[in-house]
């Protein structure tokens, strides 16, 4: 689970830059004010996440600005609890209150940013067919629903805890089918999308992936309000 | 002809008389100091005071970093203690009668805590730190018994300890006993406060931190004579500072109020509790109360320090140096200051000073690299509930540049200490 060092920008240089601009401007050698926001305090995120939370253009780590709260929140408890295993993750917020996490989610789905254009589709026409069909109509004679019917038409995510599926890594996506069907990845009980992930195929995994990875993210992805029930699964990280 | 053969008869029998001997030796260092066993399961009654009593003590001795597993039920054990010999699996404390401790006795319970024997006989690992927590009192053990005893019960049966041979048999670990551990009571020394008595107790008992601030033998034992003179935690390859070294993590120069808000927040003025020290400050210290931080306090000032030893510095190349400035100021300054001075928000310091920073300066860098590669975050606390953080550089820096980039830093600003190579970063990654 070690992301390849070649998807990782030197963080924090404007933000450097930025920095000994107003320490130089201000009082050279006194120590710089630090800002009091949550900007300042998630800096170490952005080292693999990306500035403000964006994931990196060609990496392996997932977008989590404009994700819904419930979604990262649980994302950050299923870490500090051990259902999903990622060693830098665990080593951030094991020693976090519920409360700081939630304010931490609540600050990464507060973030609107605009998203460089995806990569085009390195792939045969019918995986990136049969990805789109996956997507959009699931297939319905191996009990697997379309990806749409949970995470939203637009697959911007729903609120308050389905995540969106644009703007992911298609290496990210990959693995995390591969870390559900091991059972390295858990989400709370019934894990409907452990059930989907031992559903698809490992062909069809790549499909989905390489479809989803290549979908442009538009100007403010907004989680959907609400979703039409029943959901085809039940899933226990999803209020009834 | 017949000579020799009965030499030999003799020379059989001696060396099982001599074996008997010893083994009987070891046999009685193991039993020594026992208490009989009275009562059962049933015998004990807790007071409510009791358990209350126990949850404060059963936090003061952090029972649940071990037995308490990620994401696991509260006291259930099953985390595995990863050891030089093998991993030892914490076990169910619940008071499950078939897989926890609920038909032991409360003189089982204190036998375990004070001679490290489990209540069916077996010699306990001393992964569980009894070393430490034989100076615990009879009163506080039925206090944590009373209060685990409260616990919903789990049936989670314990997992088997993984360890090397010979370190699995319960022989071998009767001749470590027998060397290196006797069972023990805390002695209030007389001459001192009834305030650093307290924090004595705390601090060598339960708060069992010499477990870690103590350097081990290759048998993984520690010695009383270097008690709490630092060590390097093994496998996770932490560095435990000393608390007897001005150089190191010792107080005796730092005001009370800093101590008492390291230990009761995880942020000082001196600087953060980071890695270890962290967990520590969110499962234990900070939910000691004011007179027992005063006390751990006063002891921990009061430990003779050893001063500062001279330090030879190889003064590196130009360019080496030129190229960790480089880095330095690239990935260091916005946070930690063009000259090392640190930031500081509203309420403090936020981000750690790194010239004369005794984290940056110890002879091991392991931490200072661990910082480095892993980042983190202090713990969140009341006192500190939005802790700021350091990013992982591990991911973008190669393991040369992080070498380059720990030595500018400890050779800085009037710092001096030896450079880090890119195989100590090996080492400590």
């Amino acid at each position: 689970m070690t992301a390849p060092a070649s998807s990782f920008k030197p963080p924090l240089r404007i933000a450097a830059m930025l920095a000994s601009a107003s320490l130089s401007a201000a009082m050279a050698g006194a120590p710089a004010p630090v800002p009091d926001t949550m900007a300042q305090r998630m800096q170490p995120c952005s080292a693999c996440h990306g500035k403000e939370g964006r994931a990196t253009q060609q990496g392996f780590f997932p977008r989590i600005a404009g994700k819904p709260a419930g979604y990262l929140y649980n994302q950050l408890d299923n870490f500090r609890s051990g259902r999903r295993a990622y060693p830098t993750m665990t080593y951030f917020v094991e020693q976090m209150s519920d409360g700081y996490l939630h304010e931490i989610a609540d600050y990464f789905a507060s973030l609107d940013l605009p998203y460089a254009p995806p990569l085009p589709a390195a792939a045969p026409a019918d995986e990136i067919a049969r990805g789109e069909a996956l997507v959009r109509r699931g297939d319905a004679a191996h009990g697997i629903p379309a990806c749409v019917q949970c995470h939203g038409a637009a697959m911007t995510g729903v609120l308050p805890a389905i995540p969106g599926l644009l703007g992911l890594p298609r290496g990210y996506l990959v693995e995390q089918f591969g870390a559900w069907r091991a059972g390295q990845r858990k989400a709370a009980a019934p894990d409907c999308m452990a059930h989907v992930a031992t559903s698809l195929t490992p062909a069809d995994i790549t499909a989905v992936a390489t479809w989803l990875a290549a979908q442009p993210v538009a100007v403010g992805p907004a989680a959907a309000d609400s979703l039409a029930r029943p959901l085809p699964l039940a899933c226990g990280s999803v209020p009834p | 002809m017949r000579m020799p053969r009965l030499t030999g008869a003799r020379v059989l029998a001696a060396l099982v008389v001599l074996v008997a001997a010893a083994a009987a030796l070891v046999a009685w260092l193991n039993v020594r100091g026992e208490d009989p066993l009275s009562g059962d399961a049933s015998s004990f009654v807790a007071s409510p005071e009791q358990v209350a009593r126990g949850a404060y003590l059963a936090r003061a001795g952090n029972c649940a970093a071990c037995h308490t597993d990620r994401g696991g039920a509260a006291f259930a054990g099953g985390k595995g203690i990863a050891t030089p010999f093998g991993t030892v699996f914490a076990s169910n404390l619940t008071p499950d009668a078939r897989t926890g401790i609920g038909a032991w006795s409360a003189a089982q319970f204190w036998r375990a805590l004070h001679n490290g024997r489990s209540a069916d006989g077996r010699l306990l690992y001393p992964a569980f730190p009894y070393p430490n927590f034989t100076e615990i009192t009879r009163a506080d053990s039925d206090a944590l018994f009373a209060f685990l005893r409260s616990q919903v019960p789990v049936t989670q049966p314990n997992r088997p300890h993984a360890l090397r041979f010979p370190y699995s048999l319960q022989a071998s670990l009767a001749v470590w006993r027998a060397l290196f551990f006797s069972p023990g009571v805390y002695e209030p020394v007389v001459e001192r406060s009834v305030q650093w008595n307290r924090g004595a107790y705390l601090v060598r008992a339960l708060g069992h931190c010499a477990a870690c601030h103590s350097p081990r033998n290759a048998f993984g034992a520690t010695r009383e004579s270097l008690e709490l003179s630092g060590g390097l935690i093994p496998l996770q390859n932490w560095y435990a500072p000393s608390l007897t070294s001005s150089a190191e993590a010792g107080v005796a120069d730092w005001p009370a109020a800093d101590v008492a808000a390291l230990l009761k927040t995880g942020l000082s003025p001196r600087g953060a509790a980071l890695g270890p020290m962290a967990e520590v400050v969110f499962r234990s210290t900070q939910y000691l109360d004011d007179a027992d931080i005063a006390a751990m306090t006063e002891f921990l000032k009061s430990l003779p320090q050893t001063p500062p030893h001279a330090v030879t510095v190889v003064t590196a190349d130009k360019q080496v140096r030129a190229h960790g400035q480089a880095l330095y100021k690239d990935h260091c300054a916005a946070c930690h200051g063009a000259q090392g001075e640190g930031g500081s928000g509203p309420d403090g310091i936020v981000y750690a000073p790194l010239a004369g920073s005794r984290k940056v300066l110890l002879d091991t860098p392991a931490n200072l690299i661990h910082i480095i590669v892993n980042g983190g975050f202090p713990p969140t606390t009341p006192g500190d509930p939005r802790p700021y953080g350091m990013p992982p550089f591990g991911p973008s820096l190669k393991d040369d540049e992080i070498a380059v980039l720990a030595s500018y830093v400890r050779s800085a600003w009037g710092n001096a200490a030896p450079a880090v190579s890119a195989l100590d970063v090996l080492d400590a990654r």
